[in-house]
């Protein structure tokens, strides 16, 4: 039997897109399995009293060494923010390629603690700041200088020491460009090398209290619990910055997405489902409702996601209890009931965990979900009007029904601040700034684009059509994409005014693999990274479902 | 130093302030990025011919033919270069094309260069004295490497070169003959097993 991959005009819509979960093709998953037989090694900790100080830590293997430099800082309560408008930073970090010299040490410390207004070089991979849990951090250090392991209550309220506000990487400040390094087998999965950075980050954060505790008290002080480090993720704060990504790499995007719906497509194809697969699919699936039960927000809008979500796998783990998962075809037969009878928050759900057991459907994808988005830029000038029409009508038939003449579907433009360069969206009838639009207008103008081919007689080469339209190349462009690319366009207004930001955020997060997303606008949220993962010094043992063992 | 991508996002940018459509500035930033990664002054020239397009006028030509010539006031590079990789596949059968008055010409070099590739040809042009061959977008070697600033071209001559090789039979022959010396001679059991397909296709 063959199952089609889900439509794109359904896959690619906002609300869908901001459903999915973690999977095991998420990147922090498929990292850790790739560097799971890497040497880890602290070179370096060199830290006061207070905790300020460096540290460095690496991952080597053969001849390739990765180090991570960190540097943690003085700040003072007043100084401490999330926005990207921030100055100063509890920690700053670099990944430096190889092991550093005393004098890259020295030029890093000069320049890392400042992020955006410091300058790297292309010896570096990637760069971040992060801001301590300051609730946490001093409950943590407090109890420990006293002989004391935290509150786990108190801590799995949040499920972190530190969380970052920006992870950089891929030419930004001077770091290396992606052709530098882009033939390197173990970073062949996108944002590896941003994900190590965050992994080793959290390494530090937790040597960090060990260490002032230490100092605090020597005699009684006691480490924190290896069981309690392992529960503890590194956070993540979230705003805008992330959402234009996934507009400005249109290949990229339909790799992920192309992974996942092949990943789903081949395990619905499954004639006959193994009972160690069954098990495992099972096993997974209800380990990991600790994950959702424990799923704290302020946010109504995400409360009522996860109230629909509880209420859905209530209704399928019911279903499941008497599923004959002897039958032929029996994960989909799953899908096609959930299909019918969830929303999209539990469908996707069920999409992660139908992963788990399929090792060998989804380790080839993972290696499929970068890009050479360069091959892809030369617009087929040769083509004709007919063939662009019907890639427009075939590819983009719900965006071609918006109606962009009533107000609110021109609501939101999306701008670029002046103050630090980073995307931002505003009321088009409340703010200045529209005429300084960014390109992020896809359905409107891919519209236009519409109206101006229905007019251009059928056999006009693009390259003809381009003289006088070249007000809307960057969506022709984009449309010979999406015709190879099925999954690169989002399938949805982004300048609407029922515009949920977050659902773009929530989407690359997924992918990168956090969890406990916590909207606190329609524009940020923050989330959980590497909760339950093995400790670097642990990494040997690996087990691939420790996204499932976390104790929270 | 300035990272490629830096150079790429900047000038998407700045072209869009000077006027540019997003998908010409799109353009752009791609080609200044590849002449700073061929070692070419991009920036130098594109900062300069900004300047000046602020102030003075340059001719912009839609239809590309063999022979193009401004005469009152020189041809914009960008909107030269973003018709001539539109217009690519049509022109590369007038073979020789001719270019007269062009401001800044470096910055329609990266234009050719990906022409190159788009047609599969190697591109020989020529801005004044200076030479430059363009290997399918993968490399452009040329006579004329310092980093100046080139304000105009009186004439640029492009020829897309046929695909021919760059040597003689006898001497290709000559280094097929030794890489035969890797070669074994097979006897009659090896010609049986050596190749794995069936020895009867009859079946």
């Amino acid at each position: 039997m063959e199952v089609q991959l889900r439509d794109p005009n359904t896959v690619m819509k906002l609300s869908k897109l901001g459903s999915f979960h973690q999977s095991k093709l998420s990147f922090l998953r498929s990292f850790l399995k790739e560097f799971k037989d890497w040497d880890f090694k602290r070179d370096l900790f060199d830290l006061d009293e207070n905790g300020f100080g460096k540290a460095i830590y690496s991952f080597k293997k053969n001849k390739r060494t990765y180090s991570l430099v960190s540097f943690a800082n003085k700040i003072s309560d007043t100084e401490r923010s999330d926005r990207v408008i921030a100055t100063k930073w509890d920690a700053a970090f670099v990944l430096y390629d190889g092991i550093p010299t005393k004098q890259d040490i020295e030029r890093l410390s000069e320049n890392v603690p400042k992020q955006e207004v410091g300058r790297v070089s292309y010896k570096e991979l990637t760069l971040s700041r992060a801001n301590k849990s300051v609730r946490i951090f001093d409950h943590v250090i407090e109890n420990l200088s006293n002989g004391k392991q935290p509150d786990k209550n108190i801590l799995s309220k949040v499920g972190y020491l530190y969380r970052t506000t920006a992870v950089y990487g891929s030419g930004k400040f001077g770091l290396a460009d992606r052709f530098r390094i882009k033939n390197r087998e173990e970073i062949y999965g996108p944002f590896r090398l941003e994900m190590m950075l965050v992994y080793l980050t959290r390494q530090f954060t937790f040597d960090q209290v060990n260490h002032v505790a230490k100092y605090k008290n020597p005699r009684q002080a006691v480490e924190l619990d290896k069981n309690i480090c392992r529960n503890l993720g590194i956070g993540n704060s979230t705003g805008l910055g992330m959402a234009p990504f996934i507009v400005n790499h249109p290949t990229l995007l339909n790799n992920w997405i192309l992974a996942r719906e092949t990943a789903l497509k081949k395990i619905r194809e499954i004639k006959h489902v193994k009972n160690k697969d069954t098990d495992l699919f099972l096993y997974c699936l209800k380990k990991s409702l600790k994950n959702v039960i424990s799923w704290n927000t302020d946010s109504e809008f995400q409360k009522n996601k996860i109230k629909d979500l509880l209420n859905d796998l209530n209704k399928l783990i019911d279903y499941l209890k008497n599923f004959n998962f002897s039958q032929e075809y029996a994960f989909n037969k799953i899908y096609r009931w959930a299909e019918e009878k969830l929303k999209d928050e539990c469908l996707e759900y069920l999409v992660s965990m139908m992963m788990e057991p399929y090792d060998d459907i989804i380790n080839p994808l993972i290696n499929t979900m970068s890009s050479e988005e360069e091959k892809f830029f030369n617009i087929p000038t040769n083509r004709t009007i007919f063939e662009l029409r019907e890639i427009l009508e075939k590819n983009y038939s719900d965006i071609l029904k918006i109606n962009f003449k009533k107000k609110e579907s021109n609501q939101n433009f999306w701008f670029i601040s002046k103050n630090k360069e980073e995307p931002r969206l505003a009321n088009r009838y409340e703010e200045n700034g529209s005429d300084l639009e960014q390109p992020l207008a896809i359905a409107r103008d891919i519209k236009k684009l519409h109206e101006r081919v229905l007019i251009e007689k059928n056999s006009l080469k693009i390259g003809k059509f381009l003289i006088e339209n070249n007000d809307l190349r960057h969506v022709v462009r984009r449309a010979f994409i999406v015709e190879k690319f099925p999954y690169s366009e989002i399938q949805d207004n982004t300048i609407g005014s029922n515009l949920m930001p977050i659902d773009m955020l929530r989407l690359k997060l997924s992918f990168f693999g956090a969890l406990k997303f916590d909207p606190k606008s329609d524009k940020w949220l923050r989330i959980c990274m590497f909760q339950g993962a093995p400790l670097p010094t642990d990494l040997k043992k690996f087990d691939d479902y420790w996204v499932y063992n976390s104790l929270n | 130093m300035r990272t490629l991508s830096e150079i790429d996002t900047t000038v998407k940018r700045a072209s869009k302030a000077m006027g540019f459509s997003w998908g010409i500035a799109e353009e752009i930033g791609k080609n200044i990025r590849l002449l700073e990664l061929f070692g070419l002054p991009g920036v130098k020239n594109l900062n300069q011919y900004f300047k000046d397009y602020k102030r003075k006028q340059f001719q912009k030509i839609s239809l590309i033919s063999k022979l193009n010539e401004s005469i009152k006031i020189p041809y914009c590079p960008i909107i030269f270069g973003t018709n001539f990789i539109d217009q690519c596949t049509i022109l590369e059968e007038s073979i020789d094309i001719e270019i007269k008055n062009i401001a800044y010409p470096l910055l329609f070099l990266p234009f050719a260069s990906r022409a190159s590739e788009i047609v599969g040809k190697r591109i020989f042009l020529k801005i004044d004295e200076k030479e430059y061959l363009l290997n399918f977008n993968l490399s452009i070697l040329s006579n004329h490497l310092n980093s100046i600033i080139n304000e105009n071209a009186k004439l640029i001559s492009l020829k897309f070169l046929d695909n021919n090789n760059s040597f003689t039979d006898n001497e290709w022959q000559e280094i097929y003959k030794l890489s035969e010396d890797t070669f074994v001679e097979e006897t009659d059991s090896l010609k049986q097993t050596g190749a794995g397909a069936g020895l009867t296709d009859n079946d």
